[in-house]
């Protein structure tokens, strides 16, 4: 195998290495107290002014309805639209939704890649002479590619421009937010550049990922596909092991905490991880606190 | 320096303070108030600050004592970033591990929170009051004391800070420049909580340095849990108060009402908010005359912690918000009621609905309810009689942040005002989206040194000009009466505050009050006038 293809091994590997930690660092923190928002889209009848169960006479007593359809809608509108942003930030929505809306193709696009490439190893073809899944394939590749690829390069150089030229965002952008945003449109454009010129269907790089994951030696037509390779490998864990992988914190955030209106009931699993958390020691050290004793010790009386 | 140009990394510089407070840059307010100018926030000379830090704005509403030594500053800086440590453990903080992590990994640093924050706003835009500075200044910290190799990539991820005695103590100030409204997690488009952030520093700054408001702590919790209430009023004391509200409602009212004290097995105890006994004594009449005529089973409870509703932890303290509201569900147990009902407190909602949730558990967890439900039941449901003829002038309500954005109880109450007074309107936005008060999260209860004038004209200047904004300029006229209904304790002791500073009751007529006064005054079994115009108190 040539060094090109143990990198992009390598990147994909750490990357769902840092997809599958973050997701089990999130899992396994602690049941926490309750912290929800309003308003809940699952609130039946009552999401859209923001209400919830809390407003029923014995709310205990009845059940609670769950509106599941308005909550999908509501994670619809917010992963596909950016609406939150379009609501209350107009200027950054109109490059943030753009390089998003890129990503869900490009991620779109390396799924097609790697299913082509598995359906080319099982000898079935993929081109304009290819048969009717093969053709859909064939240019559902290149219209999520050259697509996810432009709106990218587009969203991330409108939002260099909105860091680079907002006096007030200014003074909270890092080198790495730049970076990023670099490394996105860098990648964008020269995957662009490489294929359009050369590659025009991505045939080489789909022959690539499918040499790779067979671990058959490559062949790389040009220096310039091979930056681009090497720059989409990259990129892929970059994202992951960055703060541009917020969606998996961003899901949590919603279901775990923000839209998380389970009461606890008597005997229920909530309150069985509640009671093995007041196990827990305590050594903050303020005056009115028993350093060293458990929760459950600690909050019955307050230390003199 | 100019504090409009004030980056978080200045934060541990020498200045004091850091940042000035222009008064002529605060936003105008409407008619008549668009000539308003406020009065400079008071100076703290050297006397008065009795050498304490605050070094941040020149307002002081938390006691830190500067250390005297460079080594005692050294000690505190380590001694914080333990706490930090400790913040970011499971045995430590559990309560709020997962919450904290999650908008501590997720903020993108856009600010689309500062523009939802009314203090921000109201400050004429002073960075150090951005929702995200506060965060951003926490992350730095983190990023560069507390990860492995954080200083080794310091400057690439922006965690570039210097950590010293300043920048510990500044950081503490700036977590009381929040009222934990929430409203800037509302618009967080990554669903990154700046309110709980805030919370989580007071937290460690209480927790391990032992660093919190006297008005939360000692005169707060700790009288609390102490004395019974935080007003320092014990059960022999209650029953007295509890004697001169009956004489009160028989000269008020004529009726003989009787306040039910300690009755086992009720079906409703309610938990009222002991600081209204003394300040607002007809809120806890009101309910008393409610439940009666309605014919309901009802007690207050006299033990210790039992009658006063107020539980400040929640504010500062995860330890002391869990003793108090344990102390709640103790009296609940004891008494044997069906339920709690909550009286018109916001935060007491939270502390024993929606937190205590996680608190109150096995056989304390009573069924708990909010009275906004209660209320809306006897008054939709008809079970007194009223008369909204009696209500006939403006009202306008405002939104507790509570138990409408972090509970979503936004209706019950506006049903009932719907019903009972012809004349009401609403401020705007209002419901979940609606503006804090700028008393949330303690600020109403903090009156010492310069804070109150910060609290009026800052924290407080986007609640009066939606006060102002709910009214037409005929109904501002002084000769009006109207009424700001404020279902809240701590909110209403900052609308009085605000209708004080502002000299809105001369100037504009407005009166303020709770909800279950308004109900009471429309009663038709009530003689007429339970709400006194000329009574502003």
């Amino acid at each position: 195998m040539m060094w090109l293809q143990v990198f992009s091994l390598a990147c994909v590997a750490v990357s769902i290495l840092a997809i599958i930690g973050k997701v089990l660092r999130y899992m396994k923190a602690p049941q926490h107290m309750r912290w929800e928002l309003y308003p809940v889209p699952h609130e039946k009848g009552r999401a859209e002014y923001g209400g919830s169960y809390l407003e029923e006479l014995d709310w205990w007593t009845k059940p609670r309805e769950s509106d599941k359809f308005n909550e999908l809608k509501e994670m619809a509108e917010e992963i596909i639209l950016l609406k939150g942003v379009f609501k209350h930030n107009r200027r950054v929505w109109g490059s943030s939704f753009p390089f998003h809306f890129g990503m869900y193709l490009l991620i779109g696009w390396l799924v097609l890649l790697f299913g082509s490439a598995i359906l080319q190893q099982l000898n079935i073809q993929i081109g304009t002479s290819a048969g009717v899944i093969g053709q859909i394939v064939h240019y559902l590749t290149a219209i999520t590619g050259y697509a996810g690829l432009v709106l990218t390069a587009f969203g991330a150089l409108g939002l260099l421009l909105w860091r680079a030229t907002d006096e007030r965002q200014r003074e909270f952008n890092a080198p790495i937010d730049y970076f990023n945003l670099l490394l996105m449109t860098g990648m964008s454009v020269v995957v662009i550049i490489a294929h359009a010129t050369t590659d025009p269907s991505f045939t080489t790089l789909r022959q690539y990922i499918g040499e790779t994951i067979t671990l058959s030696q490559a062949t790389v037509p040009s220096n310039l596909i091979g930056i681009g390779i090497g720059l989409l490998s990259f990129t892929i864990m970059w994202v992951t092991i960055t703060r541009m992988s917020h969606f998996v914190a961003k899901y949590f955030l919603y279901h775990a905490v923000r839209w998380n209106d389970e009461p606890n009931e008597r005997g229920s699993k909530i309150e069985q991880s509640l009671i093995k958390l007041l196990s827990e020691k305590v050594t903050w050290s303020a005056d009115h606190i028993q350093s060293g004793k458990t929760w459950a010790e600690v909050v019955k009386e307050m230390k003199k | 320096m100019s504090s409009d140009k004030l980056r978080v990394k200045d934060i541990g510089r020498k200045a004091d303070p850091l940042v000035n407070i222009d008064m002529t840059n605060l936003p105008k307010l409407p008619y008549p108030y668009e000539d308003w100018v406020d009065p400079d926030i008071e100076e703290l000379p050297d006397k008065k600050r009795n050498g304490r830090n605050v070094s941040l704005d020149g307002v002081m509403n938390i006691i830190i004592d500067n250390p005297k030594t460079d080594q005692e500053k050294e000690e505190m800086v380590a001694k914080f970033l333990v706490g930090l440590r400790k913040l970011l453990s499971k045995e430590n903080n559990w309560t709020f591990l997962k919450p904290l992590m999650l908008s501590l990994d997720n903020c993108v640093k856009c600010n689309t929170c500062q523009e939802a924050c009314p203090i921000f706003e109201s400050s004429g835009n002073l960075s150090a009051y951005r929702p995200l500075f506060r965060s951003d200044l926490l992350r730095r910290i983190i990023n560069k004391y507390v990860k492995p190799g954080g200083k080794l990539t310091a400057k690439f991820t922006g965690s570039d800070i210097d950590l010293n005695w300043n920048t510990v103590a500044r950081l503490a100030q700036l977590s009381y420049r929040c009222t934990l409204c929430r409203r800037c997690a509302q618009t967080c488009p990554m669903g990154v909580d700046n309110g709980l952030l805030a919370r989580e520093i007071r937290k460690l700054f209480s927790q391990e340095l032992g660093i919190s408001p006297q008005e939360l702590h000692a005169d707060g919790t700790v009288k609390q849990l102490e004395t019974g209430s935080s007003t320092g009023m014990n059960p022999e004391a209650l029953m007295d108060l509890m004697e001169f509200a009956e004489e009160d409602i028989k000269d008020r009212t004529g009726l003989d009402i009787k306040i039910q004290m300690d009755k086992p097995g009720a079906d409703i105890l309610l938990i009222h908010n002991a600081g209204e006994f003394l300040s607002w004594p007809e809120n806890l009449e009101a309910f008393a005359i409610l439940f009666e005529l309605a014919g309901i089973s009802w007690t207050l409870s006299s033990d210790m912690v039992g009658y006063d509703s107020v539980n400040y932890g929640l504010f500062y303290d995860d330890t002391q918000y869990a003793r108090v509201t344990l102390k709640h569900a103790e009296v609940a147990k004891k008494l044997g009621v069906k339920k709690v009902v909550v009286g018109e407190c916001g935060h007491a909602h939270k502390a024993i609905m929606a937190i205590g949730d996680r608190i109150w558990l096995g056989e304390s967890n009573i069924p708990r309810e909010s009275c906004m439900a209660t209320m809306e039941d006897l008054i939709l449901n008809e079970k007194v009689m009223i008369d909204p003829s009696r209500n006939e002038f403006p009202v306008t309500t405002h939104d507790p942040c509570n138990f409408t954005r972090s509970m979503g109880i936004i209706e019950p109450q506006r049903r009932i005002l719907r019903k009972i007074c012809p004349q009401f309107r609403e401020m705007t936005p209002h419901g979940a989206h609606n503006y804090c008060c700028g008393g949330g999260s303690g600020f109403a209860i903090m009156q010492s040194h310069n804070f109150p004038n910060w609290k009026m004209a800052i924290s407080g200047r986007k609640k009066f000009a939606q006060i102002l904004n709910a009214f037409s300029k005929e109904e501002l006229a002084p000769e009006v009466n109207k009424y700001v209904c404020a279902p809240c304790s701590n909110c209403k002791g900052q609308i009085r505050d605000i209708i004080t500073y502002f000299d809105a009751n001369e100037r504009c007529g407005f009166l303020y009050g709770g909800l279950v006064e308004l109900i009471v005054n429309c009663m038709t079994d009530v003689k007429e006038g339970f709400i006194d115009w000329d009574d502003f108190h």
